[in-house]
């Protein structure tokens, strides 16, 4: 357990060194949510307010999306990780004292924890401080920022697996390819980061509340914007950590047939 | 006729020091400049093969990177063929050729003859002439078998003779050789060697060198340019490098003990072992010959060999010698 | 040989190497054609959960994502190394492309083709098919040229912007990412008309980054809404024209700038 928790602690340390990387990443990601929040405001406008979401809870939730982008599957690979799929060099992690799968997840922890980190916290005090009402973040009471904060843990864990399941895939170099460059752009729409959850159609909701991405993203943005109530968090966090598991046992499964194959081909 | 006309070149990398903690650091940060070239001046002439050498770091690639035109200096005026490099690069660029060793110019996932026939277009040559010059090349390089394969496919060895032609297609007048031997097993640096010469003098191609290797330095150049922290610190015959160390070392098999007091004054004698002994002597003072008769008749030479020092080691104390005199004339 | 002709056969050359790998190359387009894919289905959603976008129907406002996506993912296909620009300075490969006796912006357009673009391209053509179908407009031959140069002004604008992006790399070398602001932001912008935007945002992307003369005026005109005059919808697409050029000319400027890396 030691072992794992400075790997996480080495990890971690040397993302937190991007800064500047993470100050330009924030000045963008701004960009879009105003320009996003400036879509949704014209069709709020139009539209009237009876809708599944206040224009305030909109906004919420856009910065939210905004502020945890980094904590998504697929927004960004661990790429030494890849190469070493790739080089074959992954044989020597083969040799070290550790289970391989809990190595990377906690690698993954420290990449999808550390950016988000740097650029989250100025995102959250810009987008509450700096903005005018109906286009800020507006704070929730206890309750339901309690049941945000458990709920981005569960986030945060489901995260972590599936993007050790997409890595798995890397020892079949195309199949590998074709998943990191398609899942992405699915996760994005299905966990609700391309436009928000709620508002999708009536008839897709059933599904959408049960998919696998539901909880990446747009499940835990409702609890904190109270379109979830709090007490409804159990369900969102059962949901969770239920999918986390199944993609845990995949992904061992996957990274075990992997492993075998690039014995084989190593000869 | 200069090939070559450089004044007073001068360089300065300005970079950016990040320090202080890491919010301070995002706002500031202190610039520094480096003098890469302080002011280098040198002239060549049509049909020299010039090394230049020097330590990591003293400005060897600048000075290359100023004469092709890739970077613009902070002083000084430099003539290539004619040309000012930095404000006529693309009409240079049609004339010389330019070999990084450690990089490749070639495509790497197409066969080299595609690579050749798409550096035809970009250098306009005509059809005829590639061909006639590509075959020259193929034939001295012995590149023929390798034409068909993909890049990625080649060892490094022939990769960078498949590079030395790349380069030579369009038939520069100059070519700059940076570390052209880096990395290559022994066969194929002779190899190399053997057709930069063959180019120097029969196509009289003028063709500066950078190496680290001395051993290229000496079997091809017969001038060289010593640089370090930005100046020329030397420029002369590849002899003018040894300088006052124009030691020679002579290992000798004696079937009898050598007298030391029988030598002539200035050579230093160290015994190796109960019959090898090694003699070192400035051959301009003590003639080799008058030792190797000494050893011969008194002594029962059995078998001997004569050394330069390593070239290594001069250059080396060169350098430390010449930075000495700089900074104290400086 | 002339610069365009060596254009060709570079672009010939990156795609015989490119086709060697031919399944990664399909999966990449395929991954690109869905990310815009669900793009235009977030569009859909809202259009089917409002009704409607201040007068604009969904029909009307697949004309604007259409134009806006298919000059992005052309220009795209084209600019996409000056993307990654920094790594060609970081390698030493820009080194190579000034010791040849060609223009660096051809080397650079002909080092790659993204024809994987083809993704975005073939969904934003889509949508512009189907927008148009569904409108059934009675267009004359000018509303067609009119839809065509303003496809052209806006690849050329974008292609402009990307390679003043890259041009920052002289100064930097790393390439400011902050530019993404106006070259993806410009895509997301343009894929709605621009007067349902706030007056700041509406008021950067006309005057400093020209996109409503590319999408929005002559856009609206084809949809036989002229908020400007007719003249100028139709002169406004030589704007983008012009970004692209003021963008070589800085290029060269950059040049003179240019730190090579390595020893």
């Amino acid at each position: 357990m030691k072992a794992y928790w400075a790997l996480f602690r080495a990890r971690f340390r040397t993302l937190l060194q991007y800064r500047a990387a993470a100050a330009a990443g924030f000045a963008t990601q701004v960009v879009f949510g105003l320009v996003n929040l400036c879509i949704l405001r014209a069709f709020y406008r139009y539209a009237g307010a009876s809708q599944p979401m206040t224009l305030s809870q909109a906004a919420s939730y856009i910065w939210l999306g905004q502020a945890l982008l980094g904590m998504q599957p697929g927004w960004s690979m661990d790429s030494e990780t890849a190469n070493a799929v790739r080089s074959g060099a992954v044989a020597y992690d083969l040799t070290r004292p550790l289970d391989m799968y809990a190595h990377w997840y906690v690698r993954a922890l420290a990449l999808r924890i550390a950016p988000t980190l740097l650029k989250s916290v100025p995102m959250f005090l810009f987008a509450s401080l700096l903005l005018p009402e109906g286009y800020a973040l507006v704070w929730p009471p206890l309750p339901s920022l309690l049941a945000w904060m458990a709920a981005l843990a569960g986030a945060l864990a489901l995260s972590c697996s599936i993007t050790l399941l997409m890595q798995a895939t890397l020892f079949w170099t195309v199949a590998g390819d074709g998943v990191a460059r398609i899942l992405p752009s699915i996760i994005f729409l299905l966990s609700g980061m391309v436009i928000p959850l709620p508002l999708f159609p009536d008839w897709a909701q059933p599904f959408l509340r049960i998919q696998p991405f539901y909880g990446l993203s747009g499940a835990v943005s409702m609890l904190f914007c109270q379109i979830l109530p709090a007490r409804e968090a159990g369900q969102v966090i059962a949901l969770q950590w239920g999918w986390t598991a199944a993609f845990v046992l995949g992904g061992r499964w996957l990274m075990g047939r992997g492993l075998r194959r690039l014995n084989v081909a190593g000869g | 006729m200069y090939l070559i006309q450089a004044e007073g070149l001068r360089k300065v990398y300005r970079i950016r020091q990040r320090d202080g903690n890491w919010l301070k650091s995002m706002f500031s940060s202190r610039r520094m400049t480096v003098e890469a070239l302080r002011s280098v001046s040198f002239s060549i002439r049509e049909g020299e093969l010039i090394g230049y050498i020097g330590p990591n770091g003293a400005g060897k690639s600048t000075t290359v990177k100023l004469l092709s035109g890739i970077l613009t200096p902070d002083g000084g005026t430099c003539s290539v063929l004619g040309l000012t490099p930095w404000s006529q690069r693309r009409q240079l660029a049609g004339k010389i050729g330019v070999v990084f060793g450690q990089r490749s110019q070639l495509w790497w996932d197409l066969p080299v003859d595609d690579s050749f026939r798409l550096l035809r277009d970009i250098y306009r040559v005509k059809e005829p002439d590639f061909r006639r010059v590509r075959d020259e090349l193929c034939d001295r390089l012995s590149l023929g078998a390798l034409l068909q394969t993909p890049v990625r496919q080649l060892s490094l060895g022939q990769r960078m003779r498949c590079e030395l032609a790349a380069a030579l297609l369009h038939s520069p007048a100059l070519v700059f050789l940076d570390e052209p031997t880096i990395g290559l097993d022994a066969a194929s640096k002779l190899a190399v060697r053997e057709f930069i010469r063959d180019r120097n003098r029969h196509a009289g191609m003028t063709v500066i060198l950078t190496t680290h290797d001395m051993d290229d330095i000496e079997a091809l150049c017969s001038r060289v340019m010593l640089i370090g922290h930005g100046r020329i610190l030397l420029d002369g015959p590849v002899r003018a490098l040894a300088g006052e160390n124009a030691e020679r070392c002579i290992t000798a098999v004696l079937e009898r003990p050598l007298d030391e007091t029988s030598l002539p004054p200035g050579v230093r004698v160290q015994r190796q072992s109960p019959q090898e002994w090694t003699l070192r002597l400035d051959p301009r003072r003590t003639p080799v010959a008058q030792i190797v008769s000494l050893l011969h008749e008194q002594c029962g030479l059995v078998d001997m060999m004569v050394q330069n020092p390593p070239i290594d080691e001069i250059v080396a104390a060169r350098y430390a010698q010449l930075e000495r005199e700089a900074e104290v004339g400086g | 040989m002339n610069g365009l002709r060596l254009y060709g056969r570079m672009l010939a050359v990156a795609m015989r190497s490119q086709l060697q790998y031919r399944a990664s190359f399909l999966l990449t387009t395929l991954g690109n054609f869905i990310s815009a894919f669900a793009d235009f289905l977030g569009i859909w959603a809202f259009f089917d959960r409002f009704g409607g976008l201040q007068g604009w129907t969904l029909a009307e406002t697949a004309i604007f994502y259409g134009i806006g996506n298919v000059s992005f993912a052309l220009s795209e296909m084209f600019a996409r190394e000056f993307d990654v620009f920094g790594s060609h300075v970081r390698t030493g490969s820009f080194d190579r492309m000034l010791l040849r006796p060609r223009s660096t912006v051809l080397q650079m357009m002909g080092a790659q083709c993204q024809i994987m673009r083809i993704g975005r391209l073939i969904q934003g053509a889509g949508v512009l098919a189907a927008g148009v179908w569904l409108l059934r407009p009675a267009w004359g031959v000018q509303h067609w040229l009119l839809l065509l140069a303003s496809i052209i002004g806006g690849t050329a604008l974008f292609f402009g912007l990307i390679i003043m992006q890259a041009t920052c790399c002289f100064w930097t070398v790393e390439s400011l990412e902050i530019w993404n602001c106006v070259t993806d932001g410009g895509r997301t912008v343009a894929q709605y008309p621009l007067d349902i935007y706030e007056k700041p945002l509406r008021h950067f992307f006309t005057y400093l980054v020209p996109l409503a003369c590319m999408s929005y005026w002559p856009g609206a005109y084809l949809l036989g809404r002229g908020y400007v005059p007719a003249w100028v919808s139709f002169l406004a697409p030589c704007a983008g024209i012009l970004i692209f050029l003021l963008s070589i000319w800085v290029w060269n400027c950059g040049i003179r700038h240019y730190r090579s890396c390595g020893s």
